[in-house]
């Protein structure tokens, strides 16, 4: 296989914290096209022949097994749309590593759209960790827009965390997740803008199974004059559970949205939704400046440590 | 040493005038403890921000070891050696206790280390130290954790704002001993504003504040009978 150069290699560590190409599992995407995959035992990843991407397959009863599915682009102005499809066997257990790291030292936009439906059998147990970073010397946007689809078999478990901190200009995530009998979906996320980036997250739980049940937690930093919207849905449909909690700080000229929406469609349905907006309390300033830090060095501390 | 001179504080009253907090007060503090403490609304609390900068005087100097540091910011009388427990202390979403402790040691401490603070405080050191400075912290632990931060700085100069406030029977028992052992590794001065009876009986100066003035100041044995005459009517209880 090729290798991959420092500034990839840089976008590697950036959304997947690897340095090389990993063990096990992968498949690697590099400026639009498959750069490289492995298959493990249990493992199949099948490249689609009809449109961009891959299907997965994970054996019934795979267990403590990782795959790392990296997108990075570095070639200004490319622009693509992919679709993975995750088809998780029963009882199996794996942590998905994907993260898309886009490199633009151009004038143009750069975009990655990417489509991920995940099908999740029965009391299977799914860790996905998503990562987006941008960089780049140029004046060309860096913009991702992901949809996540999850439908959540009986018993089944999906632990989503996703983050953007740096570089990307413009984002739309769509998450819209059904959740079948004692189904759980627990999802974090955390952003933080700068400039004039803008941010939308749009969430959909439909909890159609009795006892299931879902979080939907989101920490997000807004600073400069960048804009941030927060969208969730959570339909009880069903004896379930329900929380959807938006907690953002704003600073400098920054925007900030939250509409947290719950509906309860079964009266033993429990649902809750919170939502707060603020700056830095003064009071944490001071308190970490009475141990010796500087205000901005306290102001750094606490944004690290809300959004860790 | 600890020095303040002509201190005055004003603040805007509610019939859009001045208040006096605060009218010249004058201190010299170098004793190994010391008491401060007065009727609610006094003062005491105004005078500890001002010492560590939280709040300017309106008028007045605060110097430390000689030096004048009244123009000084938060952060630079904390790295000459001031530290401050808050009277109710702040929470964080996200920092950690061990997050906490280590900025307080100006290291990242490893869990052993930042344990070894908390156990100091009476916490069952392994409970606590990844947990969140959050509302899942009840006020007393973390006032416990507030005074496990001021032992991991170990400075000259440490103000603890009614550290009694919400602790339980062993957090005061024991405070009196954590007092001890931090001057014994700082040889520094430990400044208490407190209403309690049993941390006044420790000091070795006792100073009464009223009305934003000195209202008396020696060894617990010539103040304490003093405030007890004058405090009648006041909160002056055991415990809270």
């Amino acid at each position: 296989m090729a290798t991959l150069d420092s500034i990839k290699k840089n976008l590697l560590e950036q959304v997947a914290d690897i340095h090389e190409i990993p063990t096990g599992a992968y498949s690697i995407r590099v400026n639009g096209k498959l750069f490289g995959k492995n298959d493990s035992e249990n493992i199949a990843i099948v490249a689609k022949t009809d449109k961009q991407g891959i299907d997965i397959y994970v054996k019934p009863g795979t267990k403590n097994e990782s795959l790392h599915i990296p997108v990075l682009l570095a070639q200004s102005g490319l622009k693509e749309l992919v679709y993975n499809d995750f088809h998780i066997g029963e009882d199996s257990d794996i942590t998905i590593v994907a993260g898309c790291g886009i490199h633009n030292g151009g004038k143009e936009t750069s975009e990655h759209s990417g489509i991920h439906a995940f099908y999740l059998g029965k009391n299977a147990r799914v860790r996905y960790i998503e990562k987006h970073y941008g960089e780049g010397d140029g004046n060309g946007k860096n913009v991702m827009n992901p949809t996540t689809v999850a439908d959540l078999a009986e018993g089944a478990y999906m632990e989503m965390e996703t983050a953007q901190i740096k570089g990307v200009d413009s984002t739309n995530r769509k998450t819209k997740a059904t959740l079948a009998d004692k189904a759980t979906l627990i999802v974090r996320e955390k952003i933080m803008t700068h400039g004039v980036q803008r941010a939308e997250t749009h969430f959909e739980v439909d909890l159609n199974g009795v006892d299931c049940g879902t979080h939907v937690i989101s920490r997000s930093v807004a600073r400069d004059n960048s804009t941030q919207l927060f969208v969730s849905h959570v339909n009880g449909n069903n004896v379930c559970s329900g929380h959807t909690e938006c907690d953002a700080i704003i600073m400098d000229g920054a925007s900030v949205s939250a509409v947290p929406e719950i509906m309860a469609n079964h009266p033993d349905a429990s649902l809750i939704h919170e939502a707060a907006i603020g700056k830095i309390a003064g009071e944490q300033l001071i308190k970490l400046m009475t141990l010796g830090l500087t205000e901005k060095e306290a102001e750094e501390q606490i944004i690290g440590g809300f959004l860790k | 040493m600890l020095e303040l001179q002509n201190v005055w504080f004003s603040a805007p009253a509610e019939n859009g005038g001045k208040s006096e907090i605060l009218k010249n007060i004058s201190l010299k503090i170098s004793e190994r403890f010391v008491a401060i403490t007065g009727p609610n609304g006094s003062g005491k609390s105004t005078l500890a921000k001002i010492v560590a900068g939280i709040i300017t005087p309106t008028s007045g100097r605060v110097l430390l070891d000689g030096e004048d540091i009244t123009e000084l910011s938060v952060t630079e009388r904390a790295k000459r050696g001031i530290s401050f427990a808050f009277q109710q202390p702040v929470r964080f979403k996200g920092l950690t206790v061990k997050d906490l402790i280590s900025l307080a040691a100006g290291e990242k401490l490893s869990v052993a280390a930042a344990c070894a603070y908390l156990s100091e405080v009476g916490l069952c050191a392994k409970e606590y130290v990844n947990r969140e400075i959050n509302a899942s912290l009840s006020g007393g632990e973390l006032k416990r954790i507030e005074i496990a931060e001021i032992l991991a700085r170990a400075t000259k100069l440490s103000i603890f704002d009614e550290p009694e406030a919400g602790i339980d029977l062993w957090s005061f028992n024991n405070l009196i001993k954590v007092f001890e052992k931090m001057h014994e590794k700082t040889h520094g001065s430990i400044l208490i504003i407190s209403h309690q009876e049993r941390i006044l009986n420790i000091a070795d100066r006792v100073i009464m504040v009223k009305d934003g003035e000195i209202a008396a100041d020696g060894t617990k044995e010539d103040v304490l009978p003093k405030l007890f005459g004058t405090m009648v009517g006041c909160r002056f209880t055991e415990g809270n």
